[in-house]
Order: C-alpha cells, then sequence, then structure tokens
C-alpha cells in the first residue's frame, strides 16, 4: 500500500493552494459518431494521453480533476451515453456496451500506452476495456470501482442506492454529506435538473440488472495485465473497503491506497490526498 | 354501463405510523398474522361471491410485498371466482406482464381460467406501479416496451390455432409457442389496460380495440385523459370509440342516509389515507417520465396524487368523483354528472371495500349499490359491437 500521510506532492498540480487555476474553457469539445452513439468527449492539455471515465453522477465533468490531470497528460473525457450531448441509443443496454464503444474511441484517436483513470461505474468501464483490450493500456487508477461480484448469492456486495432514502444513500457514498455536489438540486434550473434525470436513467438502464456489476467480469481480470492503482476510501459505505481488498487481491499488478476521511468518491472528498497517491503511482 | 366490485385484501392491523416507514418493500411479515390473515382473505373473497349474486361484475389486483394488497398474484382470487361465481364477468386488472419471467405462463393461465369461467374472463394487463420494481427487478427503463411486447404476444398465442411459432423479440425469447387450451372466448377474451398521465399508451389500448381504465383520477384529469384519446382517434380518422373501451375506479359507499354513506365511504377511505411510502421507491430513474423526475430532483414536484389529495377533505373527493357516495339516487346523480364531464366511459369499478371495513357493512353498502344505483343507470353509455383495432371512420357523404 502506497502512503498517504499529506506530504507536498506538486508534480501534478494537486497543492492546495493553486490561485491560477486554468479555465475549462481552454477544453475542446467534438462530437464523435461511434457506433450508432453520438459521443460528446471533450480534450485538454498536452502530453501522454489519459482516457478519463466518469462514475454514475458525472461529478468528474464537473470537479477540477480534469484540470489538474491536463498539467501533465493529454486528457481525453468522453461523456458516457444519457450524459451531455451524448445520444443513448436503444443498442446500448449494458456497460459492456459502453466498454466496446470506448476500445472504438481509442481507435478513433489511435491512442497507445493510455493511462486509463476511472471512478465507479468509470472504474467498472476500465475495467471492461482492459479485459477486453489491454495492449494499448499504461496504466489505470481505480477510485471505488464496482463492477464485480465477489460474494455469494446473498451478499450485497455493492450498496442499492435505489432502495433507501436519499440521505442514507448520500451517507453511504460521502464522508461528509455536504461534499455530494448534488446534495441540494433545488435551486437547478430545469434544464439542469433534466441533464441530471437524464444521467440518471441512462444509469438505470445499465446497471439496474444486474445490479452494478457484470457477472462475467470476476474470471476476465487475469486479463488486466497494466500495472493498476486501487482507490479506496476507508469509509466507503457503497463498496466497503474488503470489495476494494478483494478487487486487489484479483488484480496482477497492483497498488493500493487507502484515502481517510472519503466514502465512496475519494477524489471529490479528498483530492489532495487523491492526487499524492496518484502521483505516487503515476511517477514510479 | 357495466359495474364492478373491487377491494385490494388490504392487511389493515398495522402498527402505529411512526413505527414503521413504509406499508411497501420493507415493512416485514411478522406484522402479519395468519390466523387473522386467513380469515381476512375468506371475508374478501366471500364479497366477490356476493357480488355475483347482486349481478355486479368482480375486479381483482395484484401488488407484491406490501400490505396494501394481500393478492401477491391475482390469478389465485381470479380461479377461485372462475368456480365460485355463476354469473359475474371476472376481471384481473391486471397481470403485471412487463414484471413476470414468463408472459406465454400468463397467456396459458388466463386461456385456462377464460375456459374454467365459461368466457366470463376480462384480461387486464398492467406496467405495475413503481414500487413493485424494487419486488421484480424489472428494469424501469424498460417496462413500457415490455408491457406491449408481452401483450402482442400473449394475443398471438391466444389466436394462433395451427401449431408452434417462435419469437426472439427485444425483450423475450421464445424457440416454441403453441399454448393450450385456447380461449373459451374467440378470438380472444377483452383485453384491458390501465394508465396514468400517457396519453400515448392510452391511444395504443384503445385504438387495438381494447378497453383503458384509470383509477382514482379526478374529473378533470380523468376528461382530459378520455377525450384526448378520443381527439386522437378522430385525427387519425379512426371511429369514435365506444364508451365501453373506457372505465373508471372511484372509491363507492351507499348509505340509507347521507350520514350512513359519509361513515362508509370514512371507511372506504383508509385505502387512500393508509398508503405511507418512501419517496425514492415512487421515483426509481426511469419509470416516469424524464422531465417529471427531473421535477422530483429538484423539489419542483413533490409527493404526487397520493400525497395532494390525502390532505384534502372528503367534500374534494365528491367534488372530483374520486369518492362517490351518497344516498342511491345521489349517487345515481353523482355517476350520471361523472359520465357526460368525462364525455362518456362504459365501466364503473367501485372500490366499496377497503382497510378494516366489515363484511356486513360492505354487504350493505354493495347491496344498496346494486340494487338501487345500478337499475337506474344500466343503460348510460355506447357499448362496442365489433372486435379489433378501431375501424377507419366512415367519410360522410357530401350534402
Amino acid at each position: 500500500m502506497c502512503g498517504v500521510d499529506g506530504k507536498a506532492a506538486a508534480t501534478y498540480g494537486w497543492e492546495k493552494e493553486k490561485p491560477e487555476m486554468p479555465k475549462r474553457s481552454r477544453s475542446k469539445t467534438e462530437i464523435l459518431k461511434l457506433q450508432q452513439a453520438r459521443i460528446e468527449v471533450e480534450r485538454l492539455g498536452k502530453g501522454p494521453p489519459l482516457l478519463l471515465l466518469h462514475g454514475e453522477d458525472g461529478y468528474e465533468l464537473n470537479a477540477d480533476l480534469m484540470e489538474r490531470l491536463s498539467s501533465r497528460f493529454e486528457v481525453f473525457l468522453p461523456r458516457m451515453p444519457g450524459f451531455g450531448k451524448s445520444t443513448l441509443p436503444d443498442t446500448i443496454r449494458k456497460i459492456d456496451d459502453i466498454a466496446y464503444l470506448w476500445l472504438d474511441l481509442l481507435d478513433h484517436y489511435k491512442l497507445q500506452k493510455v493511462t486509463v483513470l476511472g471512478a465507479s461505474v468509470g472504474a467498472w468501464l476500465a475495467l471492461e476495456i482492459a479485459t477486453k483490450n489491454c495492449g494499448r493500456i499504461k496504466k489505470m487508477v481505480l477510485a471505488g470501482a464496482v463492477g464485480v461480484k465477489f460474494g455469494g448469492a446473498y451478499d450485497r456486495d455493492i450498496a442499492d442506492i435505489y432502495f433507501h432514502a436519499a440521505d442514507r444513500v448520500r451517507a453511504m457514498r460521502f464522508y461528509d454529506p455536504a461534499k455530494d455536489p448534488q446534495a441540494d438540486m433545488t435551486g437547478y434550473t430545469k434544464a439542469q435538473a433534466l441533464a441530471v434525470a437524464r444521467q440518471r436513467e441512462a444509469t438505470v438502464k445499465l446497471c439496474w440488472e444486474p445490479y452494478m456489476h457484470n457477472p462475467a467480469l470476476r474470471q476476465r481480470l487475469n486479463r488486466v495485465t497494466s500495472p493498476t492503482l486501487v482507490v479506496w476510501g476507508t469509509k466507503d459505505g457503497v463498496t466497503p473497503p474488503k470489495y476494494g481488498r478483494a478487487l486487489a487481491r484479483a488484480l496482477q499488478d497492483v497498488t493500493v491506497a487507502a484515502i481517510p476521511r472519503a466514502a465512496h468518491f475519494p477524489h471529490i472528498e479528498q483530492p489532495e490526498l487523491f492526487g499524492q497517491a496518484l502521483d505516487s503511482f503515476l511517477s514510479d | 354501463m357495466k359495474f364492478y366490485h373491487f377491494t385490494e385484501f388490504a392487511w389493515p392491523h398495522l402498527p402505529p405510523e411512526d413505527e414503521y416507514t413504509s406499508m411497501r418493500l420493507n415493512l416485514p411479515s411478522s406484522v402479519y398474522d395468519p390466523k387473522i390473515g386467513a380469515d381476512l382473505y375468506n371475508m374478501c373473497l366471500d364479497q366477490y361471491v356476493l357480488a355475483d349474486e347482486l349481478g355486479l361484475n368482480c375486479m381483482v389486483n395484484e401488488h407484491h410485498q406490501t400490505a396494501t394488497c394481500l393478492n401477491s398474484s391475482g390469478v389465485v382470487p381470479l380461479s377461485i371466482l372462475a368456480r365460485q361465481t355463476k354469473n359475474a364477468r371476472i376481471l384481473i386488472l391486471g397481470n403485471p406482464v412487463a414484471n413476470l419471467a414468463d408472459p406465454i405462463r400468463c397467456a396459458e393461465e388466463m386461456a385456462m381460467i377464460d375456459n374454467i369461467s365459461y368466457g366470463r374472463l376480462d384480461c387486464g394487463f398492467v406496467r405495475g406501479v413503481p414500487y413493485e420494481l424494487f419486488a421484480s427487478n424489472r428494469n424501469p427503463t424498460e417496462t413500457a416496451e415490455r408491457l406491449w411486447d408481452s401483450i402482442d404476444l400473449i394475443v398471438k398465442a391466444w389466436t394462433t390455432h395451427d401449431g408452434p411459432f417462435n419469437y426472439e423479440g427485444k425483450w423475450i425469447h421464445k424457440r416454441h409457442v403453441n399454448v393450450w387450451p385456447r380461449p373459451y372466448q374467440q378470438p380472444h377474451p377483452p383485453v384491458w389496460t390501465t394508465g396514468g398521465s400517457d396519453l400515448n399508451h392510452a391511444c395504443q389500448t384503445v385504438t387495438r380495440g381494447f378497453t383503458f381504465a384509470m383509477f382514482l383520477t379526478p374529473v378533470d384529469k380523468l376528461a382530459a385523459m378520455f377525450n384526448g384519446v378520443r381527439a386522437w382517434c378522430k385525427a387519425q380518422g379512426l371511429q369514435r370509440p365506444a364508451d365501453s373501451q373506457f372505465a373508471f375506479m372511484p372509491l363507492v359507499a351507499v348509505g340509507e342516509t347521507e350520514k350512513e354513506a359519509l361513515e362508509v365511504i370514512e371507511r372506504v377511505f383508509w385505502y387512500v389515507t393508509n398508503n405511507k411510502a418512501e419517496p425514492q421507491h415512487r421515483a426509481p430513474p426511469g419509470y416516469v417520465e424524464t422531465s417529471l423526475y427531473a421535477d422530483f430532483l429538484s423539489g419542483r414536484f413533490t409527493g404526487g396524487r397520493t400525497d395532494a389529495i390525502r390532505q384534502k377533505g372528503m367534500e374534494y373527493f365528491r367534488e372530483n368523483h374520486v369518492a362517490i357516495y351518497g344516498t342511491p339516487d345521489n349517487v345515481a346523480n353523482q355517476l350520471r354528472a361523472l359520465h357526460k364531464k368525462v364525455g362518456g366511459f362504459g365501466h364503473l369499478i367501485a372500490m366499496l371495500h377497503a382497510g378494516d371495513m366489515e363484511f356486513d357493512m360492505t354487504a350493505k353498502s354493495m347491496s344498496l349499490f346494486a340494487e338501487k344505483v345500478v337499475p337506474q343507470i344500466r343503460n348510460l353509455g355506447t357499448v362496442r359491437k365489433g372486435f379489433g383495432p378501431l375501424p377507419k371512420a366512415r367519410k360522410r357523404k357530401a350534402a
């Protein structure tokens, strides 16, 4: 396990005070036609390629993660079907289908030696891609991954975010519930609320059953050969730390980072500690 | 007009309301006492036998993992009524076919019941309320499509008599469909669906020649929906659907006096006031239209029909024809007025029992309804003679 002890690690721009944060308006947005879908891809920065795969709530679309990563990478941030301007055609029904879309995306940009960073459902997608074709992946970073079933039929590996009351779900997902970017949507315009509604519908379409996992993924994990950083919030109530440990055991070349005072989205709750873990892993 | 008796077989012996968060899905079955429950099942079935004797028809439904409805399969009471009633139409409204593992099993069960009852089955299919998706595990984004795919497959299975066919659709795969028995009614039992605010669904139902039903809908919305369907049919150049293609279910109580009727309707009203549920179970993403779900997320929409109406008094319900109660003449007048306001409908499903109402109280209200109300308004409404999809309208000759 790599240390996350608060030491300053500014290589990738993770220091707390950063008064001159580059504007996201510098990023470039493209619409690609991949299979039956139109996919919105945001690009920012110069350097080796990094594919940033957002999770079920798209927190990573608004967080400054992309900005920070763009100081050393050319970051590709595609919107999952149903998110932003990306369409969700009828033919896409599983996360597995999107994994093939993202493989097409790597083809489109002719990307080699890509670093893939995914959060939650985005991390699931990273694993799906790596089990299909790991040849182009240099390193992977998985934050609060879902997608794999480790327990038995009666085990609830991944907490049901649909069944429980909103407050309880928020407490499972965030160590500090106030850090949920969607904690209070009462001020949202209709357009903003519609965008979130579309995202959530897309996630339900793709992840309702089997719930947040692909039953076939567990036995395919042997195909993941790239060095992988598994990042976990020690207070994760959606996929508790033992899920992260099970995932780490199932992978070949793995580093684990446990982030204190964070739950399912450590990169949102503790961006500095997350950055240090990332820095240490990516500079190896 | 056809008249139906309905009870939802609710479990009324609940803990104090502040001791549970929902009557549905997470209320443990330790709350249910089989010794009392067995009597309750039989008391409700006795109501249907009485309905048959009184000349009323019967409607049954099903819900899952909930104290609001002990029929976790509508097929069970329907099967019993196929034998225990003699004349009544027996309506299931409905089979939650989008949530069922096997629609062909449903086609077989319904065909059997149609035979055993000598062709008295009316076969409803429903998408199911949102709570059902947690019990069935069915994906909320799929059930609207699955409902129609299943209905189409069942109707084809009922009406194919020249040996097996195969089916490999989007949602259902069947290598071999050859349903035995064929239904008693030819070509198949009348088909019904229910709906809320989705006009497209209602139009699909009616243009296929099926019956569209709404439950506990305030009169303005009911009229908008029924008239919306009629206007759509007209715009498509189709014949005006008969009243018998529209159905409505209000709460109903009839008393010898207004005071007595009010006492009874307040007991039927248990159905509205005892419906505690957790909000997230009402709105899994993908179940309602995106716009409505967005309003739910941003707080523009709170609660919905049940929460809004449970805060208003009984008179509000009477004005909106959601609760129809009074002396026989008064009830007949309310139904005439309702019929006129919504542009006509052909089936009145009367929820005459709910909650902890005793059999005798229910039986008296049912008897007054059947004997004193129904004869006054039996002839209301037009009845469809034909079968199958709604035909094109005949062009009027030029004057």
